[in-house]
């Protein structure tokens, strides 16, 4: 009985490492240790050993069994390794092919640089507000000491609807609405369209961007306004920029100021964007005038303030080196596709 | 405003590089746009004289000179006609150049070799005006001493810089040339030395000759005039011809020029008429009378009204006050007698005449900024000298001053604490006093004398700025604001990003456009003649139709630019706006109503009516809103009428039940509209409040538990008639099956030969579930069973 245990074991050994497939193997497992299989008909003969040879045998039975379960599992193993090869094998794609793309769509480059701006004025505690684009004449020029006949008016061709109602020239007349309702201490940036009668052309559009800020609190000083706007410009092109202030003239501020970046092009140097001069005009400035405070119901001698306006066409057209405004009004998908 | 630097120069004795000057009167506050020397422009050209003058051999019309150019003598063929042995004349060398940028090289003309050009006035840039004894076509032969070989731009006193300025509306005491140069003077720390006219006695009495009388006296603060005699009209000396150049005014006669010389040095406005035609000897400055009419000197007939000021004789009036002269009173060779006028009008008196009469002059621009009527007088005796020093004419002894109300000096506290305060800085009294003085401003006892130049400053703040110009800008320090910062995004605004967000997730690029179009726009969109919409709010001074009046909707807009993406031949396009609509209010007096819309439209292979709703229901889903009611839109002819769909919302209002509000129109844009806009695909479109979305959008979501029960699913294949809607049917399911009903699918629709015809095919799947127990068979049956008894009432079944 030794003897036959042994053979099926070299049997099995034999047929086992030449099965092709599972089924296969699944067959031998069936022929050898299955219940009517060649070890359990092995086995029944056991009744017919004498007794001390029982458990010899029987162990060797055992053993031969787990030998071919293990033969069994470890070729199984061996197959659906070499099936999973092949079917990988046979799903190689080129990876090179390109890539099918989900719907794309994108903000307008205003909106993206808006939304800049606007994160960095609220990380500096800036709330934004937003208000109406046909304004009183009051809010937009009177209350900013601009009466009807003053001189200031002309450089800001309105558009007029009646005689008291406008185009609002600049968001300004958010900073009057603002003061009118809320007491200081004031941090606010007002961005929107405003409206001015120039025609269309590379640099010029009827209707433009601006966004203006205004800070009205107890001790606000000049330094203050030179702080604030130095740290703006830094985080907007980088903390190499320089900043330098100039003397302007707004009716609505004083001291009025306006202020020049040095060129994040060329580092000063003088290029063509800068026209060579190193220094790029960026915004205008200024001390709330106080007759403004007063205009607003604010006591200039408890409170001052600072106020600033920027073009949004002109830093969107710096960011991406855009040399016509009008692009940014047709909306073709061929430049919107580009930012 | 522009300079000459040597002008400047008369009254600051300032040193400094043009780039020097250029930068340092810009960071102290007169700001320089740019500065161009005319020395730059031409250069080697020097002058010579003809010696020697020859027939070229070659050439009927050439002529072979022998030209002295000082160091040497050159041989030069010339084309012109008009030369004589010893002319002399601009030669420009080997090597020059002149402006425009052309260069003068040597060469041969017709075998002849030639080193150079003679100079015509038109080469150096000049014309008649710069020097009227010259002719226009020909050589430029000077009719004054010259050394020969000096530099051409030297001896034509082409020397000098022009500064060009950006002065500010609150400066026009620097629109002059003794205001910028009291700036100047400030900023290089030299004395200013003023002038004061030194008017020689006159002969006569000017109150003998002339009368005046203001009786617009609330709109005319000073009167003077002087009277010359005798007037010898000839061209102004080339040094005053020069600096006008220089300054951009043409020269004319002695006359006209020294009143052009002296605005731009005193920055106070001249008048000069003939006084033979001051009917009467009396002046008259008043109000126009109705039906007055005037020729003015550029030959226009103009209608007066009685709002505007003119300068009258008995007859009528002689010219617009401070805007314009007559032209029958204008100084002409002829002229034998001539009044100087130097008067202070009002500002905006002169900038309404102007502004009404489409008359804008250098003079009606500098009253209109508000002159210093303290200035009349002065410069009224500087032209007295320099008629003198031309010896353009007779000087009448005196002149007329009519000034009933002298402005008095202007005080105002020196409170150099305040202005430390505003500046944030610590400057002592005396730093202060040593920057103020120079300027003109005089301080005694606390208090500062405001010259009378500088009305502009009225208060600590201004001279806060006098202060700060001169400390330096940029030698002030920089400081961070103190105080606790608190910021963030409104609700609206973190709403209104997240919705562009998503549209730009469903592949939507933004657009932005003109809130202004033209009236056709509505036309274009097919808008009915009696749509609301097409009251819009009108710009009274557009720039033209195009853009006259503010939109009511964005549509047109939003079309225009898928109209311009298909002209550009983009084969998909899907854009969006967030834009604003404009609706008049009732009462003209109040503000228009600004409406935030959402506005998107798309064309395409994969963009349809079912797609567009998806993006819309998408939206309203990012905007948390679940409950919305679509009904179809069929009356548009702006929309195709059986593709279009509007969406309600309930809007809640406070202690009132909640109002129903169209939130959105989507639809498939109707052919005839599309044609008008020369687009060929189908193109769908939706229109959609912001306002009303924001209203009614959802909070935070409340979390619902994963369910713990296994889902029943029920499909049903209905057969319905074509024109019931699909919202009905779904309707009638959610109502009848209750709250187990999870969620509800449509998964196919279907028409055509396989089924009755005015019939279709929908088939749902109900996914049920209970919330506390595994729902039975008969549970799910039962949920059927009454939706299929409800939709038996609409005449919806079961597809056999």
């Amino acid at each position: 009985m030794k003897q036959a245990l042994e053979t099926i074991r070299q049997q099995a050994e034999t047929l086992v490492g030449a099965a092709q497939n599972e089924q296969e193997l699944e067959a031998l497992r069936i022929r050898f240790l299955g219940k009517k299989g060649e070890l359990t008909a092995i086995l029944k003969q056991m009744g017919g050993l004498a007794a001390e040879e029982r458990p010899v045998i029987g162990a060797l039975a055992n053993q031969v069994r787990e030998n071919i379960e293990e033969m069994i599992k470890t070729k199984a193993g061996q197959l659906q390794s070499a099936a999973l090869n092949a079917r990988l094998a046979g799903e190689t794609i080129d990876v090179t092919l390109p890539g099918k793309l989900p719907a794309q769509g994108g903000r307008h480059p205003f909106q993206k640089v808006l939304g800049e701006l606007e994160e960095i004025f609220l990380g500096m505690g800036f709330d934004v507000v937003t208000g109406p684009e046909v304004e009183y004449d009051k809010y937009n020029f009177t209350m900013l000491r601009m009466p009807p006949s003053h001189p200031s008016r002309d450089t800001q061709d309105t558009f007029y609807i009646t005689e008291n109602i406008l185009l609002r020239t600049q968001t300004s007349p958010m900073q009057v609405r603002t003061m009118l309702e809320q007491k200081p201490p004031i941090r606010i940036i007002c961005p929107g369209r405003v409206y001015r009668s120039d025609e269309v052309d590379a640099t010029h559009s009827p209707i433009f961007h601006q966004i203006e800020g205004l800070v009205v609190d107890k001790g606000i000083t000049f330094t203050d306004l030179k702080g604030t706007l130095d740290v703006f410009i830094k985080q907007l092109y980088g903390q190499e920029i320089k900043t330098r202030f100039r003397p302007h003239h707004f009716a609505y501020t004083e001291p009025s100021a306006e202020m020049d970046m040095s060129c994040f092009k060329c580092g000063g140097k003088g290029c063509p964007l800068c026209k060579g001069e190193g220094w790029i005009e960026i915004l205008g400035c200024g001390m709330v005038h106080p007759e403004v405070l007063e205009n607003c119901g604010i006591d200039p001698k408890v409170y001052s303030g600072f106020a600033f306006g920027v073009g949004l066409e002109r830093i969107t057209m710096m960011r991406y080196g855009l040399d016509d405004m009008r692009l940014l009004y047709e909306n073709d998908l061929r430049f919107l596709r580009q930012f | 405003m522009k300079m000459p630097l040597k002008w400047a120069q008369d009254y600051a004795k300032f040193t400094c590089t043009p780039a020097e000057f250029a930068d340092k009167m810009t960071m102290s506050g007169s700001k320089v746009e740019t500065y161009e020397s005319e020395a730059d422009t031409i250069k080697n050209v020097v002058i010579g004289q003809i010696k020697t003058l020859e027939k070229h051999p070659d050439s009927d019309h050439l002529w072979i000179c022998a030209v002295d150019v000082g160091s040497e003598v050159i041989q030069i063929v010339t084309g012109a006609q008009n030369l004589k042995v010893g002319d002399v004349c601009p030669v420009a060398l080997h090597g020059a150049k002149l402006p425009g940028g052309k260069e003068i090289k040597r060469g041969k003309l017709r075998g002849v070799e030639s080193n150079g050009m003679l100079c015509g006035i038109d080469e150096l840039g000049l014309t008649l005006h710069d020097f009227p004894n010259a002719i226009e076509d020909g050589i430029f032969v000077l009719d004054f001493e010259a050394p020969l070989g000096a530099d051409a731009t030297e001896a034509l006193g082409m020397n000098d810089i022009a500064f060009e300025f950006e002065i500010t509306p609150n400066r026009p005491d620097c629109l002059s040339v003794r205001g910028l140069a009291r700036e100047a003077a400030a900023t290089f720390g030299v004395p200013f030395e003023d002038h004061v006219p030194k008017v020689p006695a006159g002969k006569g009495d000017v109150h003998s000759l002339l009368k005046v009388k203001v009786e617009a006296s609330d709109i005319c603060s000073r009167y003077s005039a002087a009277i010359v005699e005798n007037v010898r009209i000839k061209p102004s000396p080339q040094w005053m011809r020069e600096r006008l150049r220089l300054s951009g005014v043409r020269p004319i006669n002695n006359i006209v020029d020294i009143t052009n010389y002296v605005m731009l040095e005193y920055g106070h406005p001249m008048h000069a008429f003939d006084f033979a035609y001051v009917n009467g000897g009396s002046i008259t400055v008043r109000r126009a009378k109705a039906g007055e009419e005037i020729v003015t000197l550029d030959g226009t007939q103009r209608a007066l009204t009685p709002d505007m000021m003119v300068i009258a004789d008995e007859k009528g009036p002689v010219a617009i006050a401070g805007v314009m002269g007559g032209e029958y009173s204008g100084v002409y060779d002829t002229t034998n007698r001539i009044v100087f006028e130097a008067a202070c009008f009002d500002g905006p008196s002169v900038r309404a005449t102007s502004k009404k009469l489409g008359l804008r002059t250098e003079s009606s621009g500098r009253f209109e900024k508000g002159l210093n009527p303290e200035n009349a007088a002065p410069a009224l005796h500087r032209a007295l000298e320099l008629v003198a020093l031309l010896d353009a004419g007779d000087i009448v002894a005196g002149i007329v001053d009519d000034y009933p109300a002298p402005r008095l000096p202007r005080e105002i506290p020196f409170n150099p604490g305040a202005i430390n305060r505003l500046l944030g800085i610590e400057l002592t009294e005396q730093q202060m006093v040593d920057i103020l003085l120079p300027l003109g401003f005089g301080i005694q006892g606390g208090t500062i004398t405001v010259p009378s130049s500088r009305y502009d400053v009225a208060r600590d703040c201004d001279i806060a700025e006098e202060v700060a110009r001169f400390v330096g800008y940029n030698k002030i320090p920089s400081t961070v604001m103190v105080g606790a910062a608190t910021a963030r995004p409104t609700a609206r605004q973190t709403f209104t990003r997240t919705l562009c967000t998503a549209l730009t997730g469903y592949g939507f690029w933004e657009s932005e456009t003109f809130s202004f179009y033209s009236p056709k726009s509505f036309d274009m969109i097919n808008l009915p003649q009696n749509s609301p919409l097409r009251g819009a709010v009108k710009i009274l001074n557009p720039l033209g139709e195009d853009t006259s009046i503010m939109r009511t909707t964005a549509l047109p807009s939003m079309l225009e630019v898928v109209a311009r993406n298909w002209a550009s031949r983009n084969e998909e396009a899907a854009l969006f706006e967030q834009a604003t609509e404009y609706l008049p209010a009732e009462n003209s007096d109040n503000l228009p109503q600004e409406n935030q819309k959402i506005v998107l439209a798309a064309y395409g292979a994969n963009w349809g009516y079912s797609a567009l709703k998806g993006t819309v229901e998408g939206l309203l889903h990012t905007a948390g809103i679940a409950g919305f009611e679509v009904e179809a839109n069929t009356e548009g002819t702006t929309y195709h009428p059986g593709r279009c769909a509007n969406i309600y919302v309930q809007v809640p209002v406070a202690n009132a039940p909640p109002v129903r509000a169209l939130v959105a129109t989507l639809g498939e844009i109707h052919p005839a509209v599309t044609a008008n806009y020369g687009i060929k695909p189908r193109v769908v479109a939706a229109d959609i409040s912001l306002d009303v979305l924001f209203a009614v959008r959802g909070g935070t979501p409340e979390f619902t538990p994963l369910p713990k029960f296994p889902a029943t699913t029920r499909d049903l294949a209905l057969v319905a008639n074509l024109e019931v809607p699909a919202a009905t049917i779904a309707g009638r399911i959610q109502a009848a099956a209750g709250k187990n009903l999870e969620s509800l699918t449509l998964f196919d629709v279907y028409t055509g030969e396989k089924i009755a015809s005015g019939k279709k095919s929908l088939a749902y799947s109900l996914v049920l579930r209970g919330k506390n127990a595994t729902l039975t068979d008969q549970d799910a049956d039962h949920a059927v069973a009454k939706v299929l008894k409800s939709l038996a009432e609409i005449g919806v079944e079961l597809r056999s």
